[in-house]
């Protein structure tokens, strides 16, 4: 450090000081301190590897595109939500059975009480923020880990599932709801395919396969994957170009350190929760339109398969440091090896396998770009 | 004179309202159930005024910053900002007030970057339509200013706080909360985990703090780290005020023998050979 002779007055000149010991930071290591980094190159790499193992088998026709990407969308909706709470330094463990749950709320009432299928959805949605709420209520007040609290709901949300179908319908599976849906706006809205006459116009050109009877082997665009990309862009832009998005990383970074300058970290950690809730509830939606049931068993170990996409996104496992766009990735690796892994016709328990595998890699990597990040050793 | 002349700043370069007082409490009283915590503080604080506020451990020290940042409340005696009496319900209350605390580890988050970090709680925005947006262009280039204007060339605002040291860390959090227009500044411990080069980076920086016009309040262990920089001393124990003293007044001996209780230190002074 260079004395700097005139003190006294606050507004002396601005006065580079050069530290010879620190080299100037380049682009690249700027780069090389992305969270999501590590889940481009996996993308990457994983996109490769099927190229050469399942390029010939169909996985890159319409059809096959289609395939994993409905996975990839599935957990990119709930992938977004996991990857804000980890950034805001919690977890959701009830993901899933807020999925099977809103899934019944939205199919019981249509069916059992003819209730219209729109305000079912309202309810669903409702009822999955509220409780939702009540997590994050839960988590802030008690300063319990969310860990614990959120498992808690997952047992209770999942059992609440199973017997409230039961008590009102004697059954597990509920199945009927298309001939409430029909032409309905809301399925519309969930499950409608888009631009059926293009995708007819790409068949006819031959630039995707047809079906034997003729149909284009792609119908649309799934609303499912509209709602993918809507959530994953918003989620994206609020955390890193709006106020509320440095409430987040505060939130999540420490959050002593952002109650002292006045940030509503429990404000933020409560709605984070209602987001995940939201996520899990378009997801269900998603789902029941698409079958047309519901099943008290729907979403089961979703909350795990979010929360890896988040990981392997570069989310921390702390808090404070991670991004929607990783999560995003996370999802596509995700999609991509589940799927790709039946393509190339290898037994699908190899899935398992990787999958733990890449979240190990990840959470290695991990924690380097963390030190990289903070400069400890 | 010629001690407090090596700090104090010509009458000609004294901002406005100079010396005025800026927050005086008298006899603070904070009770938490039957411990009786402060009983009985009085201190005031003018602008252009380093502070010291010294004492050993359980004198009361943290209370009372606490006290004057909002965080308690005072259970009896006058707390007085700008000639107004005050009741902070919160920290907020006080930020509103003009008085920023700068706590020696909750300062900063080491991974967000410096100009997130900056600005937390405080993010510009800019409107487009119905949307808010963060004004991340803004934020850099007074982010990156700032840090000049303290002597800190950072090349790259959105570097993460974790790669700064942590004097540099401790300038990054005095600097926002001058930025921020407060009034007057409580920095507890600023110095204690540094090293010497680090210390001295905080405290000339303090000193360019109080030649703004600023009041500090400056709470710290270390006599030597006071004596550098305060203009008075306020010796608290055992939950009340033992004294305050200008730099004329008193020298630093005297000052460490105060503050560590008279007796006892000299007798382990003596023990110990005079090295303490």
């Amino acid at each position: 450090m260079v004395e700097q002779s005139n003190s006294g007055r606050m507004e002396t000149p601005i006065v580079d000081v050069i530290d010879e010991r620190l080299s100037r930071q380049s682009r690249l290591r700027r780069m090389l301190s992305r969270p999501d980094l590590g889940a481009f190159a996996g993308a990457v790499l994983v996109f490769v590897f099927f190229a050469f193992a399942a390029g010939d088998t169909g996985m890159f026709a319409a059809d096959g595109v289609m395939n994993w990407l409905t996975v990839t969308a599935q957990l990119m909706i709930i992938g977004t939500g996991a990857a804000l709470l980890m950034i805001g330094g919690e977890f959701d463990l009830s993901v899933g059975s807020m999925i099977g749950f809103a899934g019944m709320v939205i199919a019981i009432p249509t069916i059992y009480f003819h209730v219209p299928v729109g305000v079912s959805v309202i309810l669903a949605f409702v009822m999955a923020m509220a409780i939702g709420a009540l997590n994050g209520y839960i988590i802030v007040r008690t300063r319990l880990p969310s860990f614990i609290v959120t498992l808690a709901s997952l047992y209770m949300l999942r059992g609440l599932t199973i017997a409230l179908s039961i008590v009102f319908t004697n059954r597990t599976i509920v199945s009927g709801l298309k001939q409430y849906s029909d032409n309905s706006f809301v399925a519309a809205l969930f499950s409608a395919k888009l631009f059926p006459g293009f995708f007819r116009w790409l068949a006819e050109n031959g630039i995707i396969n047809k079906l034997p009877n003729g149909a284009p082997a792609v119908s649309g665009l799934p609303m499912l994957l509209v709602w993918a990309v809507v959530i994953a862009v918003i989620g994206h832009v609020v955390l890193t170009k709006t106020r509320v998005g440095n409430w987040i990383f505060a939130s999540g970074g420490d959050a002593n350190a952002a109650r002292n300058v006045g940030v509503p970290v429990s404000a933020i950690k409560i709605s984070l929760f209602m987001v995940t809730a939201f996520c899990a509830t378009v997801f269900a939606a998603c789902q029941v339109f698409e079958f047309g049931s519901a099943a008290s068993d729907r979403g089961l170990l979703k909350e795990f398969e979010a929360i890896i996409a988040a990981v392997i996104g570069g989310c921390l496992l702390t808090g404070g440091y991670g991004s929607v766009v990783g999560a995003c990735l996370g999802a596509l690796i995700f999609g991509v090896v589940q799927m790709g892994i039946l393509f190339t016709g290898a037994p699908s328990d190899w899935f398992q396998v990787f999958l733990g595998a890449m979240l190990l890699i990840a959470v290695l990597f991990n924690s380097s770009i963390r030190r990289r990040v903070t400069g400890e050793r | 004179m010629s001690k407090a002349s090596q700090t104090a700043v010509a009458e000609k370069d004294r901002p406005e309202g100079w010396g005025r007082p800026l927050i005086e409490v008298h006899d603070l009283v904070k009770h938490f159930g039957p411990v009786v915590a402060l009983a009985g503080v009085s201190l005031t604080v003018k602008a252009g005024e380093v502070h010291c506020l010294l004492g050993d451990n359980g004198a009361g020290k943290s209370t009372l910053i606490k006290t004057l940042s909002g965080v308690y409340k005072p259970t009896g005696g006058d707390f007085v900002v700008d000639g107004k009496p005050v009741a902070f319900s919160s920290p907020r209350d006080a930020l509103d007030a003009g008085i920023a605390t700068v706590f020696q580890d909750l300062a900063m988050i080491p991974l967000l970057s410096i100009t997130r970090n900056f600005f937390m709680g405080r993010e510009p925005v800019k409107r487009l339509g119905p949307l808010s947006f963060m004004d991340m262009d803004f934020a850099n280039k007074v982010a990156r200013e700032e840090m000049r204007r303290i002597g800190i060339d950072v090349r790259d605002p959105e570097q993460a706080v974790g790669t700064l040291s942590g004097g540099e860390r401790q300038c990054v959090a005095i600097a926002r909360a001058v930025y921020f227009g407060a009034k007057v500044l409580i920095l507890d411990e600023p110095t204690s985990a540094l090293g010497v080069a680090q210390t001295s980076m905080v405290l000339k920086f303090i000193r360019q703090v109080r030649a703004k016009g600023l009041g500090v309040i400056f709470i710290t262990h270390n006599v030597r780290h006071a004596y550098a920089v305060g203009d008075k001393f306020t010796v608290l124990n055992r939950g009340r005020t033992l004294g305050t003293y200008t730099k004329t007044d008193i020298s630093l001996d005297e000052l460490q023998t105060k503050m560590a209780g008279d007796k006892e230190l000299q007798d382990l002074s003596e023990e110990l050979g005079g090295t303490v």
